[in-house]
């Protein structure tokens, strides 16, 4: 199992956010984390790099484990998030850089990888996500869509053994998710991959399993057959009724 | 219409008010004219009885204007006061100007030195370091001198004291500021008591000439009566000494706008270009450091740099100057130039700081979210992905903070330092006309700050592309 995550617990000053939970994943999976808003769905996924803290609990990622408490910037952070690459709802690409420098950045300076090597895999990967043309454009140069597709090839530039997506294509307009999806539809199988998502036709194409987050707990785990027809849970019936 | 103006000047001017304003200078005014120790509300000074003693004969009150020393002719002029009596000596280039009395004291120019300086005349002194006032009757003699190097101070006590750091090898100054100021310091001797002779004289404009022979004619009587002589005896003026002296050479030709005049100005517009420079390249990463400490340091080195923003910006930049040069002086001994730099710089390096602040702060959360989701270091996230960004945005900030500096670096001149600003009221005074002068100053600043402008602008366009 490439990810493990037992009894965890995470509250925002009085709010609990994650009320313990238990989830595994294989590795080359893709699980669809659904769920209405303020499910927990997305601290859950920051929780699994250590952007967000967590409180007790613990998980296990690509070998290596995550203590409750550690600070989102401690330094012992850096071997894991060279293990697990991420996607953000806003892209946050560096916008001093072009395309090619954002590719190669973390290769560059946390793998210290040489450059020749880092550049044909980081222009490998601009062909793969549809961009190799627009290597040398700065990001505000590019629309939402190719924007979130360089950060894509970002996170892919470290080869990571998992990726976490949070909504992905949430910011987008309807046009431009077509293009982000294929892409997660192409990467489907190769990688590891959580996506944060509200496509439910993505969710129930591409995923492997559907987790349903609602109200700080995994109410719902199962193929998306499974899940999307025959929901154990009222949550997850009341969820997908709403759909 | 005529008449209702010539009615109003001069003495009848004076009458009419009822009272002889007169100035002076408070600062390094003892024993000219200066609070009472015992009563800060009196003022006291040999002047001040002087005065009293003619605006009696003129059957008016005495009234004391405060200006500053260096501007009392212009102030004059604009008509702030009736007459200077402030230790004003009679020079060829004021005697065209403004109208003089007839002297009430006469003194010697006195070149003082540390004990023991085995250089004792002035033409011993080329290429040494001599302190005297700006603008007064030494510096004039000093002119004549060129190879000396004149080094120029706003007030009485700082010749004396640079001359005791060292920063000086001899001051020339009149025997009343020597008697006062220098020669009670221990380490510091008399080498030559005699090197000129001058006269204080008052001043009053041109087109108040019956004030003029008023005054001259209450000075008689005050000098006839024993007034005079018993005034100088309460403050312990000293007499000129008994070896007659060469005449002051003080009939040196006035000084024009010339060739000579602008060169100087070119020269005082590099030193104000390489002060600004160099404090501002201090400045900006002393700025950055405290940014950083603020935003990402521990309790203390956070509150330290707290401190110091709130330290530096919250006193004037004047006192900073003041306290770098002669305040530490005993402990750390500055050039003035180093003094000026390092003031300067330290002073904008706390705007700076705030400037690197709010540039680090605008950055979306995002950006360093990335930068550690993708699993960069800190240092590596600051470095490589929020600086590029902050200095960005803080280019404009930046550009206006060296804009303002190049001006505001006049305020070195209260350290000798002689800049553009500095340059142009020696220049003004020297040539008795504020107008060219001026303008051309203008001029330089302008053109030293619009290409600093025009090429931040340019950085800017470019770092956006």
């Amino acid at each position: 199992m490439i990810v493990e995550v037992r009894n965890l617990h995470k509250a925002h000053g009085e709010r609990q956010v994650l009320r313990g939970i238990d989830a595994s994943v294989d590795r080359g999976e893709t699980i669809a984390l659904v769920g209405p808003s303020g499910g927990g769905k997305s601290t859950f996924l920051r929780c699994l790099n250590g952007l967000n803290s967590f409180e007790t609990g613990s998980v296990r990622i690509a070998g290596l484990s995550l203590q409750p408490q550690t600070p989102p910037d401690s330094p012992g952070l850096i071997p894991l998030r060279s293990k697990v690459g991420m996607v953000f709802q806003g892209f946050h690409l560096f916008p001093h850089l072009n395309v090619l420098a954002n590719v190669c950045l973390a290769p560059l300076q946390v793998r210290k990888e040489a450059r020749t090597q880092v550049e044909e895999r980081a222009l490998q990967l601009l062909g793969k996500v549809g961009l190799a043309d627009r290597a040398d454009a700065k990001p505000a140069q590019l629309s939402g869509g190719q924007q979130q597709r360089v950060a894509i090839a970002r996170a892919l530039a470290m080869q990571p053994e998992v990726l976490l997506l949070d909504e992905p294509t949430s910011a987008l307009d309807p046009e431009m998710r077509g293009e982000v999806l294929a892409v997660l539809r192409d990467l489907a199988g190769t990688c590891t991959m959580l996506v944060v998502t509200h496509e439910m036709a993505f969710a129930r194409g591409v995923a492997t399993r559907i987790w349903v987050f609602d109200e700080g707990k995994l109410v719902e785990d199962g193929t998306p057959e499974q899940v999307s027809q025959n929901p154990r849970s009222a949550r997850a019936r009341a969820f997908f009724a709403k759909m | 219409m005529v008449l209702l103006l010539a009615a109003l000047s001069g003495l009848s001017r004076v009458e009419q008010q009822r009272e002889l304003r007169w100035a002076g200078d408070l600062q390094g005014g003892e024993p000219y004219v200066f609070r009472d120790p015992r009563d800060p509300s009196k003022l006291v000074g040999f002047e001040v009885e002087l005065a009293a003693a003619l605006a009696k004969e003129l059957h008016v009150r005495a009234v004391f204007v405060q200006n500053e020393w260096s501007n009392l002719v212009p102030s004059l002029e604009r008509g702030d006061f009736d007459v200077i009596l402030n230790g004003l000596e009679d020079t060829a280039q004021l005697r065209g100007r403004i109208l003089l009395s007839k002297p009430y004291f006469n003194f010697a120019e006195q070149l003082v030195v540390r004990r023991g300086f085995p250089q004792r005349h002035l033409d011993q002194l080329d290429g040494h370091r001599v302190g005297t006032l700006s603008s007064s009757l030494a510096h004039a003699i000093l002119r004549a001198h060129p190879r000396i190097e004149t080094i120029l101070y706003g007030g009485q006590e700082e010749p004396y004291r640079d001359l005791q750091l060292g920063r000086i090898d001899a001051v020339l100054l009149d025997s009343i500021i020597a008697t006062r100021y220098g020669l009670t310091k221990p380490d510091l001797e008399l080498a030559d008591p005699d090197v000129a002779r001058g006269t204080y004289v008052m001043g009053v404009r041109k087109g108040d000439e019956t004030l003029l022979d008023a005054l001259n004619a209450a000075l008689d009587k005050v000098r006839s009566s024993g007034q005079l002589a018993a005034i100088d005896a309460r403050w312990h003026l000293p007499e000129l000494p008994d070896a007659p002296a060469q005449e002051a050479s003080e009939d040196l030709p006035q000084a024009q706008m010339d060739r000579g005049q602008l060169w100087l100005f070119l020269r005082g517009a590099g030193v104000t270009l390489f002060v600004s420079f160099l404090a501002m390249a201090l400045a900006v990463p002393l700025g950055l450091t405290l940014a950083l400490l603020r935003m990402y340091g521990g309790r203390f080195s956070s509150f330290a740099a707290h401190a110091y923003v709130e330290a530096f910006r919250g006193t004037p930049v004047l006192l900073q100057l003041y306290i770098l040069y002669y305040g530490i002086a005993p402990i750390v001994h500055l050039s003035a130039l180093a003094a000026a730099i390092l003031g300067l710089g330290m002073n904008y390096g706390a705007y700076e700081a705030e400037v690197h602040r709010a540039a680090l702060q605008s950055i979306p959360i995002g950006q360093s979210e990335a930068a550690a989701a993708l699993g960069l270091s800190r240092g590596q996230s600051l470095r490589l992905v929020l600086l590029p960004q902050a200095l960005h945005t803080a280019l404009p900030a930046m550009t206006n903070d060296l804009i303002a500096l190049l001006k505001d670096s006049s305020l070195v001149s209260v350290i000798t330092v002689v800049e553009l600003t500095k340059q142009m009221t020696i220049t003004a005074v020297d040539v008795r006309s504020w107008a060219v002068p001026g303008a051309l100053c203008a001029l330089l600043y302008f053109v030293m700050s619009y290409p600093l402008a025009r090429l931040a602008g340019r950085l800017e366009a470019r770092l956006a592309a």
